[in-house]
């Protein structure tokens, strides 16, 4: 399959079942919701090392908040439920809780309930009050700003992580452009996250190391500079090669992001130094959910 | 299917307990099983064909029409369904109420949704004393659900209150949100002497400012993040606590009772 030039490999991605779960952030202006929200979300770009993986799905109108204040939806997925649960309760204690003027509300009504601000609510020292409203339960923690304010639980859910694309460039700056366009483009998508830097991540891996110590190491196949010392998968003209990382709630949503990516991509094409489209497996031996390139683009 | 409607023929002299009169203890009845159901009226038992007209089917709606003030224990406990009574009610109405929706076009008597635990009540007319609060020697008022009354209130309401919200449009008497435990009474009227007497936690939602008390410290002005949620919540109702221009988030903020635990709020609108 060709697009505007572009290969598209008859390959696929391959991802995982994982735990999800979404939050509110609220504050007096959007500028200190995306500061709360960065917060939250930092150092979460893969559950290798960071416990889970994070990311902002949108910016929220006041319209759209419980409060109605600006806010940002974040998303978090990790392994499973207890990971996923811990992770959310010590990032909205430090992240949150601490940023000035914001409040916390669930961002899934069903699924497993999970705490927010129901363990939060501790740091009120005897001094938090709570307020049950229209069948939820929201706490109010007195704090030095103000009060805090969070809703006890949100919700967690069955989610899918690791759906990918590779983007293969003729050179670096194409590679980082052609990505910045298929990011643009995807956090148009509800339900999907991107957790590495800006959506991109540069350093993909492969399962296992020559080091015992490591569980995964460079994807030496996809490594410009090895590809006259490696069993390589790249073509000479290839200088840089750049992935891109989805996390959603359903693989249909997942699908629709990968659509709307690559379809971004290719819409630069070979005349913006863009050769190919790739994804990243395991032969399909380990993750359930299979993306083919093809079949998402057809 | 039309409403089960039960239309008082004259007024006793006596008071009636209308507690068998429930949704859910009617639900499988024929309506010569409920004609023949007998009332407590005064020291007698009467059968409801004798009291009331019957007419209807549908035992989850119930009308009470010609109602008066010495119909007691009307939706007693009610589990679901709704009951509309047409006149006004006696005492202890909607008690214990469990689930559903009681309206009352008129007046109710004294400890009206005492220890309700669910469920929507609407009062048009003035509420007695004791209003959600708890029956005399229990420690637990009202548990949840909301009571709405147009009209005022009598005094000690929400007493020992636990959970949920008592929203008054009128006046409310004295020692209101006496002993509360927690929950939201929201009074857009006056109050009276002695609010929140002896109360531990919970919230007073106030647009007057109240008699001043050395049992309340003032905490400040201040900007509440749940107050815009709570409006939002009444948006539903067919209230004035449904009109944007009641909503407010700013707000003096008093802590007490300091004579008690000192962790309830007095919180009064600055306008």
């Amino acid at each position: 399959m060709i697009i505007n030039g572009v290969t598209i490999d008859a390959t696929f991605a391959e991802a995982f079942p994982m735990k999800a779960t979404r939050a509110i952030i609220t504050a007096q202006n959007e500028k200190w919701a995306m500061i709360s929200a960065q917060a939250m979300t930092g150092f979460a770009t893969s559950v290798i090392a960071c416990g889970c993986e994070a990311g902002i799905e949108r910016i929220l109108d006041p319209s759209e908040t419980p409060d109605g204040r600006p806010g940002v939806s974040i998303m978090i997925f990790a392994m499973g439920g207890k990971g996923l649960a811990k992770q959310l309760e010590t990032r909205a204690g430090q992240c949150v809780l601490t940023s000035p003027t914001s409040a916390l509300f669930a961002g899934i009504d069903g699924g497993t309930r999970i705490a927010l601000g129901k363990n939060l609510r501790y740091f009120g020292d005897g001094f938090q009050v709570a307020k049950l409203i229209d069948g939820k339960r929201y706490w109010r923690i007195p704090v030095m700003d103000g009060e805090f304010l969070a809703e006890a639980t949100t919700g967690q859910v069955d989610a899918v992580g690791g759906g990918n694309f590779l983007v293969l460039a003729q050179s670096q700056p194409q590679a980082l452009s052609a990505c910045e366009a298929a990011i643009e483009e995807m956090r148009k998508i509800p339900n999907v996250i991107m957790p590495f830097p800006g959506g991109v991540v540069r350093s993909g891996s492969k399962v296992g190391s020559k080091y015992k110590a490591l569980g995964a190491s460079t994807n030496d196949a996809f490594c410009p500079t090895l590809k006259g010392m490696t069993k390589t998968d790249l073509s000479p003209e290839i200088e840089s090669v750049m992935e891109i990382v989805i996390d959603g709630l359903t693989k249909e949503d997942i699908d629709k992001a990968m659509r709307v990516g690559i379809q971004a991509v290719c819409d630069l094409g070979a005349a913006n130094g863009i050769k190919r489209i790739s994804a990243g497996n395991y032969g399909g031996k380990l993750g359930p959910f299979h993306f083919h390139l093809q079949e998402i683009m057809a | 299917m039309s409403a089960l409607t039960f239309t008082l023929k004259q007024r006793p002299d006596q008071r009636v307990d209308m507690s068998p009169l429930v949704c859910q203890k009617l639900a499988n009845l024929e309506l010569a099983e409920i004609a023949a159901l007998t009332l407590q009226n005064g020291k007698r038992k009467i059968r409801v064909d004798e009291f009331f007209g019957i007419t209807g089917s549908d035992t989850q709606n119930i009308v009470i029409k010609n109602s008066f003030n010495k119909l007691d224990f009307i939706g007693k406990e009610l589990d679901g369904g709704r009951i509309t009574v047409e006149g006004d009610a006696g005492a202890y109405l909607g008690l214990g109420m469990k689930a559903g929706e009681i309206e009352v076009s008129g007046d109710v008597g004294l400890y009206a949704a005492c220890e309700m635990k669910k469920g929507f009540l609407t009062i048009n007319g003035n509420a007695g004393d004791f209003l959600g609060a708890a029956l005399p020697g229990n420690k637990m008022g009202m548990k949840g659900g909301t009571i709405l009354v147009k009209g005022n209130v009598g005094e000690r309401a929400g007493d020992h209150m636990r959970r949920g919200n008592i929203l008054v449009e009128g006046n409310a008497g004295d020692y209101c949100g006496s002993r509360m435990t927690a929950g939201t009474i929201a009074v857009m009227g006056q109050t009276g002497r002695y609010l929140g007497f002896a109360m531990r936690r919970g919230t007073l939602l106030l647009w007057n400012q109240p008699q001043s008390s050395a049992r309340f410290n003032d905490c400040g002005a201040h900007t509440l993040a749940f107050l815009p949620i709570l409006f939002a919540s009444f948006k539903k109702l067919n209230s004035k606590f449904a009109d944007s221009s009641a909503a407010f988030n700013r707000v003096q903020r008093y802590a007490g009772d300091m004579s008690e635990m000192g962790r309830g709020e007095v919180l009064v609108k600055i306008s």
